[in-house]
């Protein structure tokens, strides 16, 4: 018996470069997001024990406290730094970290805290626009797909497979050289890159609710399929994908600022995040602030994505 | 053994197939014309003789319809000819020649790094009993995976070529230029290899004939090296395969990072230059690449587990 299962799971590594590339792709960037167990508890009545078990984490709340921080930054970057970000004072320039210029100051004198505060901003609104574009598109076709079966839901994950096989940074890269340049662009290239694996999730979610008896209820009692879908798969379906959305936000940072750190984004001077990072790039040797500390923001913010992901799906898909 | 060749080699050609137009549809179907970009670059010209880009535009053929430019382009490809590019009027494979070795080299040392850390990761991890320090070392591969790769590129450069002074800054200058950036490329890959081995290496652990192979005396280490690690290694043989077919991406980063010339820096360039022609070019060898190297992975399958190609040859 187990030597029929090795064999067959093999072969499922096996079915060819797309389909291999679909299974294999989704599962590292889903990590431990991956849910399973068809007896799944309700909801409501986890949420009670789960919530606060999940909260009593010293690691999870300091993954809140980053992330409500840098939140603030973005929305109202004047209450944590006064400082102009855009003028420097030129006999400041190359201070190193300190009580005056927590982050030190750049080749101009600017200061680099209020830099990554301001920064903030831009960095995040592309990361939302990215994981709205992968979200929304992905699951509805995602949705429709498992929805309709057939030969729609054929066409459409072959579609998505080959999408999934096609590196994340790659399908951005293209899709920069066809849009432009821009933070605008860049995040809709890193929220295009994103929609395949929005799109397994929810087919496999709507698989999952489609035949639960109520829907088949719904159904019978004569409600129309877009209302099925929004009032009862959806709801139903949710978990995962809010789970995988917030792990979508950390890796959405990662692409928007490896993206504007190759020079599609912004343009200097303008704070953002992969923008600090290459601007600091040339002074590397003499001065490590301006390429170490808004990087480390950087990884802060995405481990604390990361980590609420995390709790998120343990929350809705019961521990594991 | 043929028909399973056979089988292979007509998915890899629907993969480049699906490459190919997955990139014409990126790039030449959505708004964004190369021709008037290649005329004036940057928005900052004020006139463009409209007679010159229709005469240009004709020359490249970006005048005729789009099923047509997909069709010729796509004939062209299959002849070997992956387009021209429109800054430097050469043909993309010709750039490639002085890039593609450098690559290879960085794409080769990374995948001998991450092989090595993951399998080591992995397989440590897994030996461990104690559950917290299994879960301590199983913790680091989500943690390399979360960190902006041209950041830790960044760091490494600072540290050990600017610090320390242990390896040149950038260049294509020997082995010592190519310690950092193999590690910047290869250490997020091992964490994925690792993640993919130590999940499967668990699986297999709790199969029968582990246990038969331990109530026959066969110590806990030879078991977990010798039956358990070739028994759970298919998945991440898979996983290898698929990296290292889109290291390019990777690559696009590192070489940046690092000022050396290959495919990567190719790339970054030509998106810079919204390239379009050049931009398809390298997905396209891009793509070629990942599907030889999964083809080679596929072939090796019968080797690690001879049942892969019995099993097809009964069936067939």
């Amino acid at each position: 018996m187990s030597d029929i299962v090795t064999v067959s799971a093999a072969e499922e590594g096996n079915v060819g470069a797309s389909g291999a590339a679909g299974a294999a792709g989704a599962e590292p960037t889903r990590g431990t997001g991956g849910r399973s167990g068809p007896a799944e508890p309700s909801l409501r009545r986890r949420a009670g024990s789960g919530a606060v078990a999940a909260f009593l984490r010293p690691g999870l709340i300091l993954s809140v406290l980053v992330l409500l921080v840098v939140i603030g930054w973005a929305l109202v970057p004047t209450w944590f730094t006064s400082v102009d970000p855009l003028t420097g004072v030129p006999a400041e320039k190359f201070t190193p970290p300190g009580a005056a210029h927590w982050f030190g100051t750049d080749e101009t004198g600017r200061d680099l805290y209020a830099r990554t505060v301001h920064g903030a901003g831009l960095s995040l609104q592309a990361t939302v626009i990215a994981v709205a574009i992968a979200m929304f598109v992905g699951t509805t076709i995602g949705m429709v797909s498992g929805f309709v079966g057939g030969v729609v839901d054929d066409v459409l994950m072959r579609v998505v497979d080959v999408l999934l096989a096609i590196p994340g940074l790659l399908l951005s890269l293209m899709i920069v050289a066809a849009l432009g340049f821009g933070t605008t662009k860049v995040a809709i290239a890193v929220g295009v890159a994103g929609i395949a694996s929005f799109a397994r999730v929810a087919r496999g979610e709507v698989l999952r609710v489609r035949n639960a008896p109520y829907v088949e209820a719904a159904f019978a009692s004569g409600v129309r399929w877009p209302g099925v879908l929004a009032r009862h798969v959806l709801p139903n379906s949710a978990g995962p994908l809010v789970s995988l959305a917030t792990l979508d936000f950390g890796t959405a940072i990662l692409s928007v600022s490896a993206l504007s750190f190759l020079g599609y984004g912004e343009m200097p001077p303008t704070p953002e995040w992969g923008v600090l990072i290459s601007d600091g790039r040339n002074y590397l040797a003499s001065a490590w602030w301006l390429t170490t500390l808004p990087g480390l923001v950087i990884v802060a913010v995405v481990l604390a994505f990361n980590r609420i992901s995390r709790a998120l799906s343990a929350w809705s898909g019961g521990e594991r | 053994m043929g028909l399973y060749l056979l089988r292979r080699l007509g998915q890899a050609a629907v993969v480049l197939w699906a490459a190919f137009t997955v990139s014409f549809v990126i790039l030449y179907m959505l708004p964004g014309d190369p021709v008037a970009i290649m005329l004036n670059p940057g928005g900052q010209a004020t006139y463009v003789d409209p007679e010159a880009e229709a005469a240009l535009r004709a020359e490249l053929g970006f005048d005729k319809p789009l099923i047509e430019q997909y069709f010729t382009r796509l004939i062209a490809a299959v002849q070997g000819d992956f387009g021209t590019s429109i800054r430097t009027g050469e043909p993309v494979l010709n750039s490639l020649g002085g890039a593609l070795p450098e690559t290879l080299k960085l794409a080769g040392a990374s995948l001998l790094l991450a092989i090595t850390l993951g399998m080591a990761l992995a397989l440590t991890a897994t030996f461990m009993r104690a559950k917290w320090l299994r879960e301590a070392l199983l913790s680091l591969p989500p943690l390399a995976i979360s960190l902006p790769g041209f950041w830790v590129g960044l760091m490494l450069l600072q540290v050990f070529s600017f610090g320390l002074g242990w390896f040149p800054a950038f260049g294509n200058d020997g082995v010592a230029s190519l310690v950092l950036p193999a590690i910047t490329l290869g250490v997020p890959t091992g964490a994925v290899v690792a993640q993919v081995l130590a999940n499967s290496l668990g699986a297999t652990w709790r199969q029968p004939f582990v246990e038969v192979a331990r109530a026959k005396g066969v110590s806990r280490l030879r078991t977990h090296l010798v039956h358990v690690l070739r028994n759970a290694a298919i998945p991440s043989l898979t996983i290898v395969g698929l990296i290292v077919g889109s290291s390019l991406a990777g690559a696009v980063v590192v070489e940046t990072v690092y000022s050396r010339s290959g495919v990567g820096r190719l790339l970054q360039g030509a998106v810079a230059e919204q390239d379009i022609p050049m931009v398809q070019g390298l997905v396209l060898v891009s793509a070629v690449a990942f599907v030889v190297v999964n083809l080679l992975v596929d072939l090796t399958y019968p080797l690690v587990d001879p049942r892969i190609t019995t099993r097809r040859r009964v069936g067939a």
